[in-house]
């Protein structure tokens, strides 16, 4: 969530996009130059619709509900509306939602990682639609107390051949699971102690890049494999002082169904990409993921397990040679009521640059979700730092989200 | 390391599909978000199609998890039908990402959006918000409950087959034609049945019901549920208690994925019985098709009319 240059020039251009819906026009054609205050030429050929507009009710049906007489609204337009204009592009407008993620602590934490006592911990606004019929686009902006960026931009290409989907834009890389994941979809306030020892921390392997992956179907499994290549700067974890220092992200990702109510995902990643020791010093990271998951389909909405854990192997390149070290959390949801969530997880994680430092942690936490659209969460934390100092910490996060209704990551 | 990596990379993803799996040129494989949507494309297609729905009918088919099992589903597909009016918002749209089939994705030739051409009730107008619940802004997307509805979405499906393999046109519209005969014939059946009880109040869990009620003469005066997708609060369940005592109302109608704790409390203060509807086909085990959907629905509910004296 750091503010780079790129970011900042992504963020204008995707703001200016937001805001000027006529960027895209095409130049006008004729050689001379256009007066500043001529109104501007139509708008170049727009693309479909997400989905197909309804069409009109067949003759035998009666119409549904009737639209009350000007409920429209008084000195709205009156018979066809303009081709042209802002009434006209707002079809095409992204799906827009905006997420908030409040954070609070109380308790001691004295390693140097406390979190505020309150904080707006980040707003993000996510703007998705297709963009032509090959393709759609993402965009999650977040805004951070001191922080402004791009969490995530990117064009995904759906109509490719044998099986392939591209990504290209800044992404988060497809390394394990917590790495993927927003804050807002995590299952706890926090991100777990390998995640910010090894893993690059909150905003982790995230970067200007390209990926491509690939789905193999059969009739045994479900099973994608991923290669990515970025730009090589992920802050905390990779750095690219020249166009060569690129990172590559590989994942295997396997799935099955063992019932109608249970199943297995599991998966296997890579990482190398070159690290802030020194100029050819290189990071690699190895991580293994496995999740079971119940939920009984006639009482989905009332009961869920969710049993997930993650290892990460990091082979960290320092003056003093090659510094190994690893980390691992095992975490517990269970889902006791239409609204409430019950919690644990475990962690334990070395320390990348010196091994011999291990820190440990314990939560147990609790969510409640008045709605679809708001979730409120307490967690009890207890780490133990490798200097020997003991935390004890209650942290808790209000999350709310207005605007399109997303989907609901898996 | 790093042109290991890239041969790996290139090699893990250049190399061929698992065997097993090459397209075969038998029936036309349609997925269908739903059960119903299965149903009636196994009436209209007949042996020229498979049809596999992707939830099960006992399933709140707004809470639908999106497993990756399904993307093998959709890969494969050669036509996706799916409901609409966002009853499928909270899944189906990243499973069609990943699909990597580029024809069924939402305006494409293989996507067929089942509501286009349906009858569609409480289209909201005004301004909405979600202080009203988890509206459904196109309007309420339970709108096969209509048998009537159920010759349309056939109509579209054989529109859509005919298109795909313009070679069986002739089959799948006579097969169409065919169940809709049947539907009609069902329908002054199940009209028939209900005569003597129209406008028979009703309170159901959610609101699942508009167009099977228009149909069928059901007067709907209340939900279980405060909003839609909000659980039964006190406050709320008093007030139901209060206007089926007021109304006489004796019918409880609880789709088959919800709780029964608070309709069973609310039948036991008011002397109504709560009834487990199934409001798709798959609901119950003997519910196999989609005019067994009707058949089960209406009996259930004329038994219980009879048994508690509702008016």
């Amino acid at each position: 969530m750091r503010f780079h240059g790129i970011q900042s020039v992504v963020l204008a251009v995707s703001l200016s996009l937001l805001t000027a819906p006529s960027w895209a026009q095409s130049p006008d054609p004729s050689p001379s130059p256009q007066p500043p205050d001529q109104a501007p030429p139509p708008a170049a050929p727009e693309p479909p619709p997400p989905t197909p507009a309804p069409s009109p009710e067949p003759p035998a049906a009666p119409p549904p509900t009737e639209v009350p007489p000007g409920a429209a609204g008084a000195g709205g337009p009156s018979g066809p509306l303009p081709v042209y204009g802002p009434a006209s592009s707002k079809v095409f407008n992204p799906d827009m939602a905006v997420i908030g993620d409040f954070l609070g602590a109380i308790g001691k934490n004295d390693s140097g990682r406390a979190t505020p006592s309150l904080e707006l911990h980040e707003a993000e606004a996510s703007f998705q639609a297709i963009v032509d019929p090959y393709a759609r686009a993402d965009f999650f902006l977040t805004f951070s107390p001191d922080e402004v960026g791009v969490e995530e931009g990117f064009i995904t290409f759906t109509s490719l051949p044998a099986n392939f989907l591209v990504k290209v834009g800044k992404m988060r890389g497809s390394f394990g699971k917590v790495n993927q994941m927003h804050n807002h979809v995590m299952p706890w306030t926090d991100r777990p102690l390998v995640t910010q020892n090894l893993v690059g921390g909150e905003e982790g392997i995230s970067d200007a890049g390209i990926s491509v992956s690939r789905l193999f179907p059969n009739e045994i499994l479900f099973l994608e494999a991923t290669a990515e290549v970025y730009r090589g700067e992920s802050p905390e974890l990779f750095r690219a002082p020249t166009r060569g220092d690129l990172t590559y992200v590989g994942r295997v990702r396997g799935y099955r169904d063992l019932t109608e109510s249970t199943n297995l995902d599991f998966g296997g990643s890579f990482a190398q990409g070159h690290n802030d020791a020194g100029p050819s010093f290189k990071t690699r990271l190895w991580g293994a993921d496995l999740a079971f998951r119940w939920r009984p389909l006639r009482r989905a909405i009332y009961r869920r397990l969710i049993l997930r854990t993650e290892a990460v192997w990091s082979r960290k390149e320092l003056e003093t040679g090659a510094a190994k070290a690893f980390g691992a959390y095992v975490s517990g949801e269970y889902q006791f009521a239409q609204r409430w969530f019950a919690g644990v997880r475990l962690d334990r994680s070395d320390r990348a640059d010196d091994p011999s430092l291990q820190d440990k942690g314990v939560s147990a936490l609790l969510t409640y979700w008045p709605s679809e659209f708001s979730q409120i969460r307490g967690q009890y934390r207890y780490t133990k730092y490798a200097e020997d100092i003991k935390a004890n910490e209650l942290l808790f996060q209000v999350q709310f989200s207005i605007g399109a209704h997303g989907a609901h990551t898996f | 390391m790093r042109s290991r990596f890239a041969v790996f990379a290139v090699g893990a993803l250049l190399a061929p599909g698992l065997p097993g799996v090459a397209r075969a040129a038998g029936p036309l494989n349609v997925v269908t978000a739903t059960e119903d949507l299965a149903a009636i494309a196994r009436e209209v297609g007949g042996d020229k199609i498979k049809a596999e729905s992707l939830s099960r009918g006992y399933q709140d088919p707004h809470f639908v998890e999106a497993k990756p099992s399904f993307v093998l589903k959709l890969n494969k597909a050669d036509l996706l039908i799916a409901v609409g009016r966002e009853l499928e918002i909270g899944w189906l749209p990243p499973l069609i990402t990943q699909s990597r089939n580029a024809r069924i994705q939402p305006g494409g030739d293989r996507y067929l959006d089942a509501s286009l051409t349906a009858r569609i009730l409480e289209i909201p107008t005004g301004q909405i918000t979600r202080a009203m619940g988890d509206v459904h802004p196109a309007g309420n997307p339970h709108y096969w409950l209509d048998p009537e509805n159920g010759k349309r979405i056939a109509k579209a499906i054989e529109g859509k087959l005919a298109a795909i393999s313009p070679g069986d046109a002739a089959y799948f519209a006579q097969h169409e034609e065919d169940f809709e005969k049947r539907i009609s014939d069902g329908e002054k059946r199940w009209l028939a049945m209900m005569a003597p009880y129209k406008g028979t109040k009703v309170v159901t869990y959610h609101r699942s019901w508009p167009n099977f009620a228009e149909r069928f003469g059901l007067d709907v005066i209340g939900y279980v549920e405060p909003k839609p997708g909000i659980p039964p609060s006190p406050s709320h369940t008093l007030e139901v208690i209060q206007a089926m005592k007021r109304d006489n109302v004796k019918i409880i109608m609880v789709e088959p994925y919800f709780d029964l704790k608070t309709p069973n409390s609310i039948a036991r203060e008011t002397g109504a019985k709560a009834l487990v509807m199934p409001p798709s086909v798959g609901g119950e085990k003997e519910i196999t098709d989609y005019i067994k959907l009707f058949d089960y629905d209406i009996r259930l509910l004329v038994d219980a009319i009879k048994q508690t004296g509702a008016k």
